[in-house]
């Protein structure tokens, strides 16, 4: 009795002596460190290649340091006019000033490309007077305004003023095909350079037929291979898998074989007397040449992750439903179908955000009517840094696009149900 | 004493000047293919040959405005000399990413003692680039589909009745607004003025849209002598060099319409962060473009010297008997109606049409 009263006031002994709760915490602390250096390099990488890269391209989407930093003065003299006249002496002083410190630093072409971004024309203007600022002397306003007269510009220098702060959301409006006018309003672009909201329109309604077309085609072929004796299961997998073992470039380049004017498929036709010379169909460098393409490269994130749920259903399940008494469609309907719906979830997640962000296959056989939002992107990131900007933008409207699709399927579907494979 | 061993040692630097060039290196960044090939048999094996310099060649021509810029933003500049086109060279100029050559300094005066500013082509040298070769964008079209005779003007290339058939053309605003013009009428040294006016930018684009529906669009140098062999376009723009291999080394009957060539250069630039390389960069710049190297470069591929001195130097094509200088777009008969392409102007107004080009592509 003794002995038990005194185990309740003692707390438990470890073999050495500590507290057995603290030994045991201790211990499986050590154990949860051990498992936090086990995934500790995945966690880096992550981090590294991954979390820092985005950031950095979201924060340069807004970054906006070219007339602040480079024309530091001009900006602090613009603060006090009121943007109704062409700006005082004391302005022009100050960006003679910057223009000389911008020559000598390598800085003024920065400030120079930013501006011309808004005002085309106003770059070379710019370069222009800052090469033969250094030989000038006060007062600048005149001699500014007689070396070129769009010095009196009043659009340019509202845009300097307006554009003085660090963080801009100056590209992403023109993501979206908005854009500042003079007074630093926003309205949408002019109808010629509207194009990026239609292509967002555009990348994602592709996506989703791309994602439609997959589900119907892989759906009967995974049944026959889940259904389908070993062998004959294993050949049909090796003959969906052979091309997803296969480069993309070729299986693109061998769909450009196909499908061209004077491809396979063509001749075909017109031998058989389909149509005639003239009539030869245009499949590729369009967007049939898109669908077509992407379908086949992306069929096989369908079939797998259907195929392995399909697996998994007795076929026991159906007899049991006709054998009382319900029609086969009802059958499938009501039985089978609802258990491949994890499968059939996952493959449309996988297939249309792999599609969404797609690149390479539009690029080759898109041409005009069939290129996604990346291909822009792409195009705006070999360009100025402007563009590199715009770039930086859309790729960030497109990232918050992939996750509200993968959010509202979370709340639709739930994302624990899916069966990737 | 001290004297004597500053002596010895700086005798000894002499000396061991050829053994320490032998572990020297220099990464030289081009576009692959035909082209880097010439450069690679005009310039780089002459100067290993001659310092012992080891060239490492990379082929990211194609991607050079946007490595340049990542490579100096993260301070890790591997890039020694990049072959660039010289509107980009001009964007990474005003960027500050490139160093500022003095020509005169930096490069070999011609033959006759004429200093390179005034031996260089006019108006290809820039702040921060040396041109090494002139080449033509300019149409071309497959003999095969005209038998009765192909189109011979820019005009012609718009008349769809009289030459039917797909075009096939750069998939940028670049150069096809300029022909637009042209076609529609427009003096050939207005074509800017008007260009950079909004009216002129609507005809540009009105002018284009006569002939939409027959165009399909390139964005490899590779891909237009591919569509006129496919006959997937009858007439396309394409680079004269890539046209030129196609007729010689592949026999295709291709012809090129010389008429309003667009003529562009292509050079060299140093980006910067290179200072503990710079004396080499110089010395290598200064072999691989003096006059003897730039008409060598002409033996491997068909495009002009961007020296007027090297003009007359220009001989044969490889080991073959094919005369290389009507091949040539600075040959006097194909520069008659050529039209000098205005870096200056594509600067400024690129980004501007460039986006309004997408959208009509695209819409």
């Amino acid at each position: 009795m003794a002995s038990t009263d005194g185990a309740i006031k003692e707390p438990i002994l470890a073999a050495d002596g500590t507290p057995l709760k603290q030994a045991l915490r201790r211990s499986q602390a050590r154990e949860r460190r051990a498992a936090f250096l086990l995934v500790a390099p995945l966690l880096l990488f992550i981090l590294i290649v991954f979390a820092v890269p985005i950031a950095s391209m979201i924060w340069r989407s807004v970054y906006n340091p070219e007339v602040r930093n480079f024309l530091p003065q001009t900006a602090a003299a613009l603060q006090e006019w009121d943007g109704e006249d062409v700006p005082p002496e004391p302005v022009f002083q100050a960006m003679a000033a910057d223009m000389i410190v911008g020559v000598e630093k390598r800085t003024i072409g920065r400030a120079a490309a930013r501006i011309n971004r808004e005002i085309p024309g106003a770059r070379s203007r710019m370069m222009r007077t800052a090469r033969e600022v250094d030989e000038w002397s006060a007062p600048y306003r005149e001699k500014f305004l007689e070396t070129d007269e769009r010095w009196s510009d009043l659009d340019f220098w509202r845009l300097l003023k307006r554009e003085t702060r660090l963080v801009t959301p100056a590209y992403y409006l023109l993501a979206l095909d908005y854009e500042y006018t003079a007074d630093g309003e926003i309205r949408p672009r002019p109808e010629v350079y509207r194009i990026y909201k239609a292509l967002f329109w555009r990348t994602a309604w592709m996506s989703m037929l791309i994602t439609g077309i997959c589900i119907l085609l892989a759906y009967p072929i995974s049944y026959l291979m889940a259904t389908q004796p070993t062998r004959l299961a294993n050949l049909l997998l090796i003959l969906v898998l052979l091309p997803f073992w296969t480069s993309l470039l070729v299986r693109t380049s061998a769909w450009i074989v196909l499908l061209q004017q004077q491809g396979v498929v063509n001749e075909l036709l017109v031998a058989l007397n389909v149509i005639d010379e003239g009539g030869r169909l245009r499949m590729i460098y369009n967007r049939t040449g898109t669908i077509i393409a992407m379908t086949h490269i992306l069929l096989p994130f369908m079939v797998l992750p259907l195929y392995s749920v399909m697996k998994t259903i007795p076929p026991s399940y159906l007899r049991a439903a006709k054998s009382l008494g319900a029609h086969p469609f009802r059958a499938w309907w009501r039985v089978y179908f609802p258990l491949t719906i994890p499968g059939l979830a996952a493959g449309c997640i996988l297939v249309f955000i792999l599609a969404i962000g797609y690149y390479i296959t539009p690029a080759l056989v898109g041409g005009d009517s069939g290129i996604f939002i990346s291909n822009l992107i792409a195009q705006n990131m070999q360009g100025s840094s402007a563009q590199l900007k715009l770039a930086a933008a859309l790729a960030t409207i497109l990232l918050v696009a992939v996750l509200v699709v993968y959010w509202v399927f979370n709340k639709l579907i739930g994302v624990d149900k899916l069966k990737f494979g | 004493m001290k004297r004597v061993l500053i002596l010895t040692g700086s005798v000894a630097a002499i000396a061991l000047g050829g053994a320490v060039a032998q572990d020297q290196q220099l990464t030289i960044v081009s576009w692959g293919g035909a082209y880097s090939n010439s450069q690679i048999k005009a310039y780089h094996e002459p100067y290993t040959e001659k310092t012992g310099v080891k060239i490492v060649n990379e082929d990211k021509s194609a991607n050079a405005l946007a490595g340049i810029r990542a490579q100096v933003e993260a301070d890790n500049v591997t890039w020694d000399i990049v072959d660039m086109l010289q509107a980009d060279a001009q964007r990474a100029c005003d960027e500050g990413l490139l160093e500022i050559v003095d020509h005169n300094e930096w490069l070999a005066p011609a033959p006759d003692g004429t200093p390179a500013s005034e031996d260089f082509i006019e108006g290809q040298l820039g702040d921060c680039y040396i041109p090494q070769i002139l080449y033509a964008t300019m149409f071309a079209y497959n003999t095969e589909a005209f038998p009765d005779g192909g189109p011979q003007t820019i005009e012609d290339i718009w008349d769809v009745e009289k030459f039917p058939g797909t075009r096939a053309l750069q998939q940028i605003p670049q150069k096809n607004l300029e022909w637009a013009l042209i076609a529609d009428g427009v003096p050939d040294d207005e074509v800017y003025e008007v260009l950079a006016t909004p009216e002129g930018q609507d005809r540009a684009f009105a002018k284009l849209d006569e002939i939409k529906d027959h165009v399909i669009w390139w964005s490899e140098g590779a891909q237009p002598p591919q569509m006129l062999a496919d006959k997937e376009a009858v007439i396309a723009t394409a680079y004269n060099g890539r046209i030129f291999n196609a007729q010689v080394n592949e026999d295709q009957p291709f012809e090129i319409v010389w008429d309003r060539q667009m003529l562009e250069s292509d050079g060299w630039v140093v980006p910067v962060g290179n200072d503990d390389k710079m004396e080499l960069i110089r010395d290598y710049l200064f072999f691989a473009t003096d006059t003897q190297r730039l008409a060598d470069q002409a033996k491997y591929i068909s495009y002009g010297p961007a020296r007027s001195s090297s003009a007359p130097l220009v001989g044969t094509f490889e080991d073959t008997d094919i005369d290389m200088k009507p091949h040539m777009p600075t040959n006097p008969e194909n520069l008659e109606t050529a039209v000098t392409f205005d870096v200056q102007f594509w600067t400024d107004y690129g980004d501007a049409l460039e986006e309004r080009f997408n959208a009509w592509v695209a819409g």
